[in-house]
């Protein structure tokens, strides 16, 4: 960035960020975190959804917010709720397309953020901690998605809901009484109802806003790991400054305005024109209140819990004098958070797959080939050759991260490059 | 460049790939349909259906989300005409329009309640809905003497044979068949009659689809307009990084 001109840093805003400087430190943090942040001038696709996510997330709450001005959590209220934003609140459709659009829209960069730092090893030393932290938000992202899609009280909602927190009942010994407890009643009501509200837009927002800032700390802190996956601070010049790192601000902020309006295309374009993404965004049954006597005829997760809903139906048989449906838990379970072993499952002594060897390709290839086919799988009803194709498929995905150790170090590498490329 | 897009490449293939296999659909009922093309700009088709609904369902089915004022706006009736023709509750114009039938009632002579239809065109579809009241058959085997193609052993009464007739239906040729002269509509117009009901639901399912979509042209316009400044701004600032 340009120095500025001493004279021209005359006048009423000098003197203003003169005084709040001596108070603040605004422009020490703006030029620590944007303008005189050196992230790697390398960047591709791929690292816009770090910054995209942030963008669905500040949606996620505006839209949040207004709607909570008009629903009304209770289960005679909530459905009609719904449709009086949808009918009689001024935009309220539109609020509530930015919202429930943007719960998909989520998920989906995320796995693309995701993707991302498999594909470039970007949980690998020294950002160990970045990627749990990211983890972490991961993880309350999926809670505060289930909780919230209680809240429109369809009948979708409720067999959803239903069927999750009686997972709990699969638990040993305490997993009746626990279920109870969840539920706060002898099944799903207002009292479940009530308590997802209060999740939903309270104690989960809060819990993902810290874990988003610090997953920036951290990350601010090490610096961006980009497709190459070598430390640029391992090479600076004279100033200190990495030679191939580039000034976040003014560099990536232009880079991330034009992404921001082409994704905001692409979203607006479900919005307006297709908000129930074919059932899948919003699903067909839950255009109908929820009722406790009427299960639907299939139900199906919405489409980002269904790979790990294929995996949880995947566990049919009983071991170790425990049923399936609890083996089913702990698959599930292990599914979500087996990723966080990553840095240290991955032993190559390169981070990028540009120079990883065809082993680890293609273990990449096929995992994420298997995610999807598990994310097909989990909105089909389970037939058995559905239930053997989930169960291949589930263990392709373990085998991805508990073979790691070895196909990573067994493989022949490339040489990894001085400079970025 | 070629490493750039291989990944991108990869991805996108794949999401082709899941895209095509998920046009699987729920296990339905193998009933013929006919196709049926909402069209939410023909007025008078929506007004002919309101008032048939208010006529031959609103008795029993409420739309207990939707008003009657917004709905009279909406289809371009003036409000004291709507008044006159479409509400016989008593009701003001600015309320919902609900069912005075008790449903604890209701529960009893049909053996269910009948549903609220607000969102039956988003729950089903509207050509179910134009499908359904086309496809009633007289069965003395059910108790109320109806059945169903769509909806097989239906409890709802066939409450539109006045207007479509008497049909039958043959098991061995799987088609159906009017007694000539029994209803007041001929063929055509009954047809007309249930896609403007149908057509109608649709709109109720969801009164702001045409605003939604209007909007939705303006946006997207605007973002392209937009997005080509944000391009040359990003082009401007890294013409010189290399």
């Amino acid at each position: 960035m340009q120095q500025m001109n001493p004279e021209t840093k005359q006048g009423a805003l000098a003197d203003t960020m003169e005084w709040l400087d001596a108070r603040f430190p605004a422009t020490e943090t703006f030029e620590y975190h944007m303008s005189k942040y050196y992230a790697p001038k390398n960047f591709n696709f791929f690292y816009y959804f770090g910054w995209l996510a942030t963008f669905v997330l500040v949606n996620q709450l505006v839209t949040g917010i207004w709607l909570t001005m008009n629903y009304v959590p209770s289960g005679d209220g909530a459905f009609a709720s719904v449709e009086y934003i949808m009918r009689d609140v001024e935009f309220g459709w539109l609020i509530r397309y930015l919202h429930s659009t943007g719960a998909s829209a989520f998920f989906i960069v995320v796995f693309l953020h995701m993707y991302r730092a498999l594909m470039y090893g970007s949980y690998r030393g020294p950002r160990e901690l970045i990627w749990l932290i990211g983890m972490a938000i991961f993880v309350a992202l999926m809670a505060e998605g289930f909780f919230g899609y209680l809240l429109p009280w369809g009948n979708m909602s409720y067999w959803g809901a239903q069927v999750i927190v009686s997972l709990a009942g699969a638990i040993p010994y305490v997993g009746a009484d626990l279920m109870e407890w969840v539920r706060g009643d002898f099944l799903m009501s207002e009292v479940a109802l009530n308590r997802f509200f209060a999740l939903h837009v309270v104690a989960l927002p809060i819990v993902l806003l810290g874990l988003v800032f610090v997953h920036f700390v951290a990350l601010h802190h090490v610096g961006s790991n980009n497709p190459d996956g070598i430390e640029i601070k391992k090479n600076k010049n004279e100033d200190g400054v990495p030679v191939d790192g580039i000034p976040f601000h003014p560099y990536y902020t232009v880079h991330d305005i034009h992404a921001t309006v082409v994704f905001l295309f692409l979203f607006c374009a479900v919005v307006f024109f297709a908000p129930e993404m074919g059932g899948y965004f919003l699903e067909k049954p839950n255009f109908e209140v929820a009722n406790p006597l009427k299960t639907p005829e299939h139900i199906a997760p919405v489409w980002y819990y269904t790979p790990y809903y294929a995996m949880l139906r995947a566990a049919t048989f009983p071991l170790f004098g425990m049923d399936a449906k609890f083996w089913g838990l702990v698959t599930m379970g292990a599914a979500v958070v087996i990723p966080a072993g990553l840095p240290w499952l991955d032993r190559s002594p390169v981070k990028s797959m540009r120079y990883k060897g065809k082993l680890s390709r293609w273990a990449l290839r096929i995992f994420v080939v298997c995610f999807i086919i598990l994310g097909v799988l989990g909105v089909m009803p389970a037939t058995k050759a559905y239930t053997i194709l989930a169960q291949f498929c589930t263990l392709l995905y373990f085998a991805y991260f508990v073979l790691m150790p070895w196909y990573t170090r067994v493989e022949q590498t490339l040489p990894e490059p001085e400079r970025v490329t | 460049m070629k490493a750039f897009f291989r990944p991108i490449a990869f991805l996108a293939s794949l999401a082709m790939l899941g895209a095509a296999s998920v046009s699987w659909s729920a296990a339905k009922n193998d009933w013929p349909m006919e196709a049926f093309e909402p069209d939410l700009t023909d007025l008078p088709s929506l007004q002919n259906g309101f008032k048939l609904y208010a006529n031959h369902c609103l008795g029993c089915h409420g739309l207990q989300y939707q008003r009657y004022g917004r709905t009279a706006d909406d289809l371009g009736i003036p409000r004291e005409l709507a008044l006159e023709s479409v509400v016989f509750t008593g009701q003001k114009i600015g309320e919902l329009m609900t069912t005075s039938m008790d449903p604890e009632q209701a529960k009893a002579w049909f053996g269910a309640t009948p549903p609220d239809l607000t969102l039956e065109a988003r729950l089903r579809s509207p050509e179910w809905i134009y499908n359904y009241l086309k496809t009633f058959y007289v069965d003395e085997s059910r108790p109320l003497g109806v059945n169903n193609g769509v909806y097989p052993n239906v409890g709802m009464p066939n409450v539109l044979l006045p207007l479509q007739g008497v049909q039958r239906y043959d098991a061995e040729t799987k088609q159906l068949s009017l007694d000539p002269g029994t209803g007041s509509l001929t063929a055509e117009e009954f047809d007309q009659a249930i896609y403007d009901l149908s057509n109608f639901l649709y709109y109720v399912g969801e009164p702001s689809r045409l605003q939604r979509q209007r909007l939705g042209i303006y946006v997207l316009l605007f973002l392209v307009i937009l997005g080509t400044f944000t391009y040359l701004l990003n082009r401007e600032f890294w013409k010189d990084v290399h």
